[in-house]
C-alpha cells in the first residue's frame, strides 16, 4: 500500500513542488528581515545550534506541505520531521509562518489521528498565531475532512491560543460558521467558549438567541450556554428575556490541554533570550504558586495604559483641547521607530513595573526625566525586592528561584540603562547583613557593582564591613566573585565620573553634595577596602595564584584612571599584593604586574609633565608619597627581574632587602643571582626551555650561559612567548635606566 | 529616583538587649523610636482640650472602627489619587470586583452588580490638616432574597490613612498621595482584589506591617500610660517560647492599677516617653515574673499585646478599644508603615 502511494505522489504534477519551493524560501527570506515578527529572528545568528535547529524544522515545515498521501506514523523521515516540529515548538515555540502548513495538515486529514494530535499539541506559539492560518483551518473544519477528536482538540487549542492571534477581524466574520458547529453535542462546550470569546454587539441577532434557547431546551441548562447567553443579555437586554442565575460559579471549564504551560515557559525562556528587542506578550499572568498571598508574588507587571474615564471627563471632551485620545498607548509600542515617531504623546503604563521588560520604555524613560517616573519605579522596586527577599523573609526560601530571576530582570535593566537604581543600593545595605553569601550569590554580587556613585560615608558601614565578613570567611571562590564585581564597580563608578566631568562642562549645575572631591575619596575609598581586603586574603589563601590574578584584574583598572578617566587619583597596590606577584612563581601574574607598573609610569609621567608645564590648573596633585612609593616599587622590581641586587637596592620598608652577612648565612649558592629575569622561579621554565633550544647539545642546564648578546636573545624569546607585560615594562623602564646608568628615581 | 537618593538613614538605636527588629532592623527611622523622646499618643493637653460633644461626635463617625480586628498594611504613596473622583473610584472598583469574581466574563461599567463598593472620606482620622483625609472602601453585598430595597451588608472594609505623615509627605512631589498605613477587615480573597486594583490603578505597593517584640514593647509601655474613663480590662502580654517542638505561649496579665503605678514612677517627665523608660518598664515586669515563675521573658519573644486602649498582635492585628486614643494608636501605626516603605 505505501508503494502505491509513494507511485502517486510522484506522479503529481510537478509544479506543485516549484511554488512550495518559492513560498519557503519567502518564509525564509520574511524570517531573516523582519525582526519584529518572531521571537526565533532575535537569536544571535552565530548559535550553531539554532542555526541547525532552524535548518531542520524548514525542512520539516516543507516536507509537510509537500506530503500528498497518508503515511505510517511508522515512517522515519515522518518521525523526524515530527521530532523536529516538536522540539523547536517546546523549545522556542513556531514562527508565525509554520502555522498555516501545521493546521493545513493537521486539519487536512492526510495523515492518521495519531500523527494530527501530535501537530496540533506542537503548535505552541513564539509571538503571535497569524490571523489567516487560523481562517484557512476553519475551512478545513467545514469540510470535516478530520476526524471528531481532531476537531475538539483544534478548539481546544483555538481557545488556548485566542489571545495570540494577531488580528480577530476576519475571524469574526466566521462568526456564524462557529455558531453553526453548536448542533454537535461534543462540540457544543468549546463552541460556546470560543463564541464567547468571539462575540460583539452586532454578532447578537434573535435567530441566535432563538437557537440558543432551543438548545438550552434540548440539552437542560448548561452553564456553557447560559455564559453565551448572558453576554447576549449584556449585548442586548431586549433580544434575552429569559432570566438567568446571578451566581454562577465556573461556565467554562478550562479547556485542558498541553499548550498553556509550554506558552509560559517558552514564553519566559525567549525573554530571558532577548536582552533588547523583547516583543511585547499579550495578557501577562503568569505561573504563579496558588498559595502565596495576593500581594507577595514577584510579577512585573505588564505595560498597560490604564486611562479611568471619570464621567464629567466624558463630557468635558467635546471643549477639551488635550484630549487624551491624542496620547500614544503603551500596548501599541512595538518596535523603536514607532517610539521615535511618538515620543511627544506618549504614556508611561499604568504600572511603572512593567518598563522592566520593555526596552521601548526604557529607552524613553532614559530621555524623560521625571521624578515621579523614578518614584513609582523606586517605591515598587524596594517593596518588591524586600518583600520578596529569600534569606530575609521567613517562609520566602521556596521561591528563590522566582526571586533569582527577579534579582536577574533588575540586573539587566541597571545594565541597560548603564545606571544603578537607589531601590538596589538600599536594598543591598538592608540584607547583606543576614546574607549568607550562598543565596542568589552572582545577582546580589552583580548589584554591588551597580551601586550608584555619591559622595557619603554610608557605604563603609552599610557595604564593607558586612561585605568584608562575608569575604573573609568564604571560599576562595567567593573572594574572587567578590574582586571581580568591585572591579566593575569601580569601572562603573569612573564611566559615571567621566559622563558626569562631560555634562558638567556643559552645564554650570552640580550640586553641593557631589562635589569632585567627595567622589574621588569615596572612589579612594574603595580603593583602599580593596587593597585591604587583598591583603588579608592573601594570607588567608597562602599567596593563591587565581586570587592574585583577580587582585591585579581590580589594579589594571585603578594604574589607569587619570589617563584613561581623566581621575586625579591614584593608588599604589599594598606591599602584600606587589611582593606577592613579584616573588611569585606565576609568570602570567608577574608579566601582568609588569604591565600594570608600566601604566602607572605612564599615568605618573603624564601628570608630572601636566604639573610642571601648568598647562592644566590642576586642582589636584598627587602626593610626593605616591611617587616615592612607585619608585619604590620599581627598584625592588628592576633588582628582583634585571640587576640581581633586590636584596641590596630593595629600600620599601617592607621589602626584601637583607644584609650580605645574612644572606651569606643562608648558605644559598650565589644567592646575588636568585632573583633577575633568568633565574626568577617565575621565569625559570622560560630559561630552561630556551637553553634546550639554544644549545641542544648541552646535557647539563647552565643558567650563566645567559648573558650578554645571549641575555639579548633569551629576551626576545620571552618576548614572543607572549610575556607583553614584561616587554613593556623593561622597555619603558629598565633600558633607560641601564643607559642612564641608574638615574631612574629622576626621570619620574 | 532623587529624593530617595540620600540613602538608609542611622543605624538603629542600640536597646541594650537583644531585639529581634523588624526584618530590616535597619530601616530608616528619623524621630521614630529613637532613644531620645518622643511624645505618647495622646499628650495629656489634648485630652483635656477635646470637648465632650467634639468626642462624642468623633465617637459616632468612627465607632465602627473600634471592637474590630484589622490586619496592617503599609502602602507605598498613590500616584494620580485624587479625592475629587471617590464616586468614580467606586463605580470602577465595583466592576472590577465583579469582573474578578466572574473570573474575566464580561462585565458592564455601572449595571446593578451582586457587591456594591463605596469609596468614601472619612475627613475625621487625620492628625494635622497636612495630613491626607482618611479613606474607606466598603463592599457591601445585597440580600439575594429581595434584591430592592433591602439592606445592605458591608462584607468587607478597609481604609487608607495618615496621621502625622508629614516625614513622608513633605518630601513627595504633587502628583503623589500619602496615605500609608492600610487597614482591613474581611476576607483575604476580597482584600486581594481591592489590593490589585489600587495597585493598578495608582501604581502602588501593599506589604504586610508586620509588629515587631520592640515595637510591642513600645505600645506596652505607651498604653499603659493612657487614662482611660471606663474601668477597663486588666494589661495582658503574651510571650512565644522559641525553639520548641510544640508551640508555648505565655499570657502576663497584670492589674490596670498596678500597671499605671509601676508605669508612673518610671516615667520621669509627663508627656513624654523614652527608650530607657519602656526598658525599666518590661525590665520590672519581667523580674517580677521570674520572681514567681524563675522564668526568663527576656528571652521570649513578646507577640501580643493588649490593653485598655488598644491591642496589637506581631502578625500585624490592631483591635481599637477606645475612640478617644484612636489617631494616637493611628499616629503610631503611620509612623511603621512610612519606616516600612523608606
Amino acid at each position: 500500500m505505501e508503494q502505491s502511494q509513494s507511485s502517486k505522489t510522484s506522479k503529481r504534477p510537478l509544479q506543485f513542488r516549484d511554488t512550495n519551493q518559492t513560498d519557503m524560501s519567502a518564509w525564509r527570506k520574511k524570517g531573516r528581515t523582519d525582526p519584529e515578527n518572531s521571537v526565533l529572528d532575535h537569536q544571535p545568528p552565530n548559535d550553531q545550534k539554532d542555526d541547525n535547529e532552524q535548518d531542520s524544522l524548514e525542512e520539516a515545515f516543507r516536507y509537510f506541505e509537500e506530503v500528498q498521501d497518508r503515511v505510517s506514523l511508522k515512517n522515519s523521515i515522518l518521525q523526524k520531521h515530527l521530532t523536529a516540529v516538536e522540539s523547536v515548538a517546546l523549545q522556542r515555540g513556531l514562527p508565525p509562518e509554520g502555522f498555516n502548513v501545521l493546521l493545513d495538515v493537521a486539519l487536512s486529514g492526510k495523515f492518521g489521528d495519531a500523527v494530527n494530535t501530535r501537530i496540533l499539541r506542537s503548535l505552541i506559539p513564539a509571538s503571535v498565531v497569524p490571523e489567516d492560518s487560523v481562517v484557512s483551518s476553519v475551512s478545513w473544519l467545514c469540510v470535516s475532512k478530520c476526524s471528531g477528536n481532531v476537531q475538539l482538540l483544534f478548539l481546544k487549542w483555538l481557545i488556548t491560543v485566542f489571545d495570540f492571534i494577531d488580528h480577530k477581524e476576519q475571524l469574526n466574520a466566521l462568526y456564524g460558521f462557529f455558531f453553526s458547529f453548536l448542533q454537535e453535542e461534543k462540540m457544543c462546550p468549546f463552541v460556546c467558549h470560543l463564541l464567547y470569546l468571539l462575540t460583539r454587539k452586532e454578532n447578537v441577532k434573535p435567530f441566535r438567541v432563538r437557537r440558543l434557547l432551543d438548545l438550552q431546551a434540548k440539552m437542560g441548562t448548561q452553564p456553557y450556554l447560559q455564559a453565551l447567553l448572558s453576554l447576549y443579555k449584556l449585548f442586548c437586554p431586549e433580544l434575552v428575556t429569559i432570566t438567568l442565575p446571578r451566581k454562577m460559579k465556573a461556565y467554562f471549564r478550562d479547556p485542558e490541554g498541553p499548550w498553556k504551560a509550554a506558552i509560559n515557559t517558552v514564553r519566559q525562556r525567549n525573554q530571558e533570550n532577548t536582552q533588547v528587542a523583547r516583543p511585547l506578550f499579550l495578557g501577562t499572568a503568569q505561573p504563579q504558586s496558588q498559595k502565596r498571598k495576593w500581594n507577595t508574588q514577584i510579577s512585573i507587571p505588564a505595560s498597560s495604559r490604564n486611562k479611568i474615564n471619570f464621567e464629567e471627563d466624558r463630557e468635558k471632551k467635546c471643549i477639551d483641547l488635550h484630549s487624551t485620545n491624542e496620547s500614544f498607548p503603551v500596548e501599541q509600542l512595538q518596535t523603536f521607530s514607532q517610539l521615535l515617531q511618538n515620543i511627544h504623546r506618549l504614556e508611561f503604563p499604568s504600572q511603572m513595573g512593567s518598563v522592566l521588560t520593555n526596552p521601548l520604555l526604557l529607552h524613553y524613560m532614559n530621555c524623560f526625566k521625571d521624578e515621579s517616573v523614578n518614584l513609582r519605579l523606586y517605591y515598587w522596586m524596594e517593596q518588591t525586592l524586600q518583600q520578596e527577599c529569600t534569606w530575609c523573609v521567613v517562609d520566602n526560601s521556596q521561591y528563590e528561584e522566582e526571586f533569582k530571576n527577579f534579582l536577574e530582570t533588575v540586573y539587566e535593566t541597571e545594565c541597560f540603562l548603564q545606571e544603578g537604581f537607589s531601590s538596589c543600593e538600599e536594598f543591598l545595605y538592608k540584607s547583606l547583613p543576614l546574607w549568607d553569601g550562598f543565596c542568589c550569590r552572582s545577582q546580589i554580587l552583580r548589584f554591588v557593582s551597580w551601586i550608584p556613585l555619591r559622595s557619603s560615608s554610608e557605604i563603609k558601614s552599610h557595604l564593607y564591613n558586612p561585605l568584608a565578613q562575608l569575604f573573609f570567611t568564604s571560599s576562595l571562590y567567593f573572594k574572587c566573585s567578590v574582586l571581580e564585581s568591585l572591579k566593575e564597580l569601580l569601572q562603573n563608578w569612573l564611566n559615571c565620573q567621566v559622563t558626569r566631568l562631560d555634562s558638567e562642562s556643559d552645564s554650570e549645575v552640580h550640586s553641593s553634595n557631589t562635589t569632585l572631591s567627595g567622589l574621588v575619596n569615596t572612589i579612594a575609598e574603595l580603593i583602599h577596602f580593596v587593597g585591604w581586603i587583598s591583603t588579608v586574603a592573601l594570607r588567608l589563601e597562602s599567596n593563591h595564584t587565581f586570587l592574585l590574578h583577580f587582585i591585579l584584574d581590580f589594579y589594571e583598572t585603578v594604574c589607569d584612571m587619570y589617563l584613561r578617566y581623566d581621575l586625579p587619583l591614584l593608588i599604589m597596590p599594598p606591599p602584600r599584593v606587589f611582593y606577592a606577584v613579584l616573588l611569585g612563581m606565576d609568570s602570567v601574574n608577574l608579566n601582568q604586574l609588569c604591565y600594570i607598573m608600566h601604566r602607572y609610569r605612564t599615568n605618573l609621567v603624564t601628570a608630572k609633565e601636566n604639573e610642571l608645564s601648568k598647562k592644566k590648573i590642576l586642582q589636584f596633585k598627587f602626593s610626593n608619597q605616591t611617587y616615592q612609593e612607585y619608585n619604590k616599587y620599581l627598584t625592588a622590581m628592576v633588582g628582583c627581574l634585571w640587576t640581581s641586587n633586590v636584596f641590596q637596592k630593595d629600600i620599601h620598608p617592607q621589602g626584601i632587602a637583607m644584609d650580605d652577612e645574612l644572606l651569606k648565612k643562608t648558605e644559598v649558592p650565589d644567592f646575588k643571582n636568585s632573583f633577575n629575569i633568568v633565574c626568577h622561579p617565575a621565569l625559570m621554565s622560560y630559561a630552561f626551555f630556551y637553553l634546550q633550544q639554544a644549545f641542544p647539545d648541552n646535557t647539563t642546564v647552565d643558567f650563566s650561559l645567559i648573558k650578554g648578546k645571549e641575555w639579548n636573545r633569551y629576551l626576545e624569546y620571552l618576548y614572543l612567548q607572549g610575556l607583553d607585560g614584561l616587554k613593556v615594562f623593561i622597555e619603558s623602564s629598565v633600558k633607560r635606566i641601564s643607559q642612564a646608568s641608574h638615574s631612574k628615581s629622576g626621570n619620574v | 529616583m532623587e529624593s530617595a537618593a540620600d540613602g538608609p538613614a542611622q543605624p538603629r538605636p542600640s536597646t541594650g538587649r537583644p531585639s529581634w527588629g523588624l526584618p530590616f532592623g535597619r530601616a530608616r527611622r528619623r524621630s521614630a523610636l529613637s532613644p531620645s523622646s518622643r511624645l505618647p499618643p495622646a499628650p495629656r493637653r489634648t485630652q483635656v482640650k477635646a470637648g465632650a460633644a467634639e468626642v462624642a461626635e468623633d465617637t459616632q463617625r468612627t465607632a465602627f472602627l473600634l471592637r474590630k480586628q484589622w490586619t496592617l498594611y503599609s502602602v507605598t504613596p498613590l500616584y494620580r489619587f485624587s479625592e475629587a473622583h471617590l464616586r468614580d473610584y467606586s463605580r470602577l472598583l465595583s466592576a472590577f470586583v465583579a469582573a474578578e469574581k466572574k473570573k474575566g466574563l464580561a462585565v458592564e461599567i455601572g449595571g446593578e452588580l451582586d457587591i456594591k463598593v463605596s469609596v468614601t472620606s472619612l475627613p475625621d482620622l487625620k492628625g494635622s490638616d497636612r495630613d491626607q483625609a482618611a479613606i474607606l472602601v466598603q463592599l457591601s453585598s445585597r440580600s439575594s432574597a429581595s434584591p430592592k430595597n433591602s439592606e445592605e451588608k458591608v462584607i468587607w472594609s478597609g481604609w487608607f490613612c495618615c496621621v502625622a505623615g508629614d516625614e513622608l509627605s513633605e518630601n513627595l512631589p504633587e502628583a503623589f498621595t500619602c496615605l500609608p498605613l492600610f487597614l482591613v477587615n474581611g476576607a483575604e480573597s476580597n482584600t486581594a482584589i481591592v489590593g490589585t486594583w489600587f495597585q493598578k490603578t495608582f501604581d502602588c505597593c501593599f506589604r504586610r506591617l508586620s509588629l515587631s517584640p520592640f515595637n510591642l514593647s513600645w505600645m506596652a509601655a505607651m498604653w499603659t500610660g493612657c487614662k482611660v474613663d471606663k474601668p477597663a480590662s486588666a494589661t495582658e502580654l503574651v510571650f512565644s517560647v522559641p525553639r520548641l517542638p510544640h508551640p508555648l505561649h505565655i499570657s502576663y496579665a497584670i492589674n490596670l492599677e498596678d500597671a499605671q503605678a509601676l508605669w508612673a514612677t518610671i516615667q520621669k517627665t509627663p508627656g513624654e516617653i523614652t527608650q530607657e523608660e519602656v526598658d525599666v518598664f518590661m525590665d520590672c515586669l519581667y523580674s517580677h515574673f521570674y520572681r514567681h515563675f524563675k522564668i526568663h521573658l527576656s528571652a521570649t519573644k513578646l507577640v501580643k499585646v493588649s490593653t485598655a486602649v488598644a491591642s496589637a498582635h506581631c502578625d500585624g492585628i490592631i483591635k481599637f478599644r477606645q475612640s478617644q486614643y484612636l489617631t494616637g494608636v493611628l499616629m503610631l501605626l503611620t509612623e511603621l508603615a512610612i519606616c516600612q516603605i523608606q
